[in-house]
């Protein structure tokens, strides 16, 4: 791993008040993220794997600052993040939502979404905007010829391919991709992990990956950090944790996992 | 040996605004006794609606074309009212995707279980709630009573299926079918929901139709698979045969899309394009515009579904199906 990561997370805590009892009295404290550490290399992919409740997407929400964090310290490319301002951090730094039909705004057009933010982050101007688009969507498989169609027009796997198209609009430094093809059909699935390989491949980028199917984190990630209760149980490279999980969470994980292949059964009577 | 669910020919459609929209078309199979049959197909194939086809739970819209539904010697197109609500619960019970909406949100579990229990035996109020402890400890809860006095919102999602699992079970019915049961949970969780149902069905002799589009699942559960595609059957047979000598294109694409743990994926093969969203107008094979193996004349005329391979009954729908090789990364050990 190169000396300058592009990410590092040092002992991020993002804590939530749950008020309870009679007039809210009581506070419970949910350690939805606890004491985590990591860091990011540039060009690497980092696979988050947990449960629902384990505070995975928490965590990558804390670092594009959707969640106000507890105490902990997020450094992006040399630089504290609280540093940046919140349209800095965005150019910098984008998100891909679980489900793109709820994270695309159903007024505007695939065209008006993107020339939004090209135009905000000033990424083009003028005749440049339409070339711009017609490159992004041409980078996500999409035709050029849907772009003045509204969200509702489109399937599943091409909604995400728009979400793709606009995260990438700013042209990012690091991706976090929120459970991205868990929405979508299993033969839509393989088409759009393959567009995030390609897409890194094409233009070097960093991914914070997070899902709960172990067979997408294995296919795009090098590293894999597996989360339980809000900590970092398990942090190391792909084959090693497919290998030589040390975790018995881990093991358990990978044991549960179901295979398809009826000849090895996990489950007998 | 006589087959407990006898499906042919089914033809389902929905009334719309502008006419009538065939939805299942043509679907035939059969669940023997004591048998898991999966039903696997991506969203939009049928799947679920030919599993409500066989409740009868369609809605006002939904109906029922063509086609017969046997269970044992009764015929399910054409029963009264009063036979089809005598079936469901005692014959044939249902576990569907997302048990907080398949529970009353305001009635305790308890409330639920006996409500059931006393509704298809006749057992008296205080044997109807032993028996419902009973089963709650079945299903592996660890604390029956407890659950017992709560409610829905009170359960996490892995205890309120196990608690659907145990209601569906209340009277031993002949066929469970499960739309998607585990889709809604995590993995650790879905692994043990799948143990306990497969368990408790073979005590009771209970044949499974389980509805998924998870082939991890399927393996994991099914006897024989039937494939579905944009509201055809188009391939059927045993579990092995399925995921080892895939007889139809779609089948075979389906497995390579899917990203494995013990094999070092270089490039999944994804299919193109998406499942069409209506098919009527399609003149030949409906799966062939995203097919691989494809020739001219599968644009032209249907394919039948036909058995490909006489000692295991392997069926597909597919004019090319001998053009298919099995690829050697393609589960064969």
């Amino acid at each position: 791993m190169s000396n300058n990561p592009l990410l590092e997370v040092k002992q991020l805590k993002t804590y939530y008040a749950s008020k309870r009892g009679l007039f809210n009295f009581k506070t419970d404290v949910v350690k939805a993220v606890d004491n985590v550490s990591f860091t990011i290399a540039k060009g690497e992919v980092l696979g988050l794997v947990g449960e629902s409740g384990s505070g995975k997407s928490t965590l990558g929400r804390s670092i594009i600052g959707l969640e106000t964090i507890t105490s902990g310290e997020i450094i992006f490319d040399g630089k504290p993040i609280n540093s940046m301002s919140k349209k800095e951090r965005s150019k910098h730094i984008q998100y891909v939502f679980q489900d793109p039909f709820s994270s695309l705004n159903p007024r505007l057009t695939v065209h008006e979404t993107l020339k939004e933010v090209l135009l905000v982050h000033q990424m083009a101007k003028g005749n440049g905007v339409n070339t711009e688009i017609n490159r992004l969507l041409d980078l996500v498989g999409l035709s050029k010829d849907s772009q003045h169609r509204y969200p509702h027009q489109f399937s599943g796997g091409q909604r995400q391919r728009i979400g793709i198209a606009r995260a990438l609009a700013v042209n990012p430094k690091l991706l976090i991709c929120d459970e991205p093809v868990s929405a979508l059909d299993v033969s839509i699935q393989a088409q759009i992990l393959n567009l995030f390989k390609d897409l890194q491949q094409e233009l070097g980028l960093t991914y914070l990956f997070i899902a709960h199917g172990l067979g997408a984190i294995k296919y795009v990630s090098d590293r894999i950090a597996v989360m339980y209760k809000g900590e970092i149980i398990e942090l190391n490279t792909t084959d090693y944790i497919f290998q030589h999980a040390e975790h018995p969470y881990t093991q358990m994980l990978l044991q549960s996992y179901p295979i398809p292949d009826p000849r090895r059964r996990h489950i007998t009577i | 040996m006589e087959s407990l669910l006898k499906v042919t020919h089914l033809k389902t459609a929905f009334r719309t605004d502008f006419g009538s929209n065939v939805v299942v078309n043509d679907v035939s199979f059969t669940v023997n006794h004591s048998e898991t049959v999966a039903i696997v197909g991506e969203s939009g194939s049928g799947k679920s609606v030919t599993a409500l086809s066989i409740l009868q739970l369609l809605g006002k819209r939904g109906y029922i074309s063509d086609g017969s539904i046997r269970l044992n010697e009764l015929e399910l197109t054409t029963a009264t009212k009063q036979q089809l609500q005598h079936l469901r619960g005692n014959d044939i019970s249902m576990v569907f995707q997302e048990p907080m909406s398949a529970l009353n949100p305001v009635l305790k579990i308890g409330y639920q279980l006996v409500e059931v229990i006393r509704l298809h035996t006749s057992l008296d109020k205080a044997k109807a709630k032993l028996h419902a402890v009973e089963m709650l400890k079945k299903v592996g809860l660890s604390d029956p009573l407890r659950v017992m006095r709560a409610y829905p919102f009170a359960l996490s999602g892995g205890m309120r299926q196990r608690v659907m699992i145990a209601m569906a079970l209340a009277c031993r019915p002949k066929l469970l079918i499960a739309d998607e049961p585990t889709t809604a949970l995590d993995v650790t969780v879905q692994a043990q929901i799948m143990r306990v149902m497969k368990q408790l069905c073979e005590e009771a002799g209970t044949s499974i139709l389980l509805i998924t589009h998870d082939l991890g699942v399927v393996a994991e559960m099914a006897d024989r698979v039937i494939v579905m595609y944009a509201g055809q059957v188009v391939e059927e047979g045993h579990v092995f045969d399925i995921f080892e000598k895939p007889k139809h294109p779609y089948t075979k694409a389906l497995l390579e899309a899917v990203p494995k743990l013990d094999v070092d994926n270089r490039q999944l093969t994804a299919i193109s394009g998406s499942v069409p969203t209506s098919y009527e107008h399609i003149m030949g094979c409906r799966f062939a515009n995203r097919c691989a193996y494809a020739k001219p004349h599968c644009t032209q005329e249907p394919p039948k579904l036909v058995e490909v391979d006489k000692h295991t009954g392997q069926k597909s729908r597919c004019f090319e199906w001998e053009a298919l090789k099995v690829k050697e990364d393609c589960y064969v050990k």
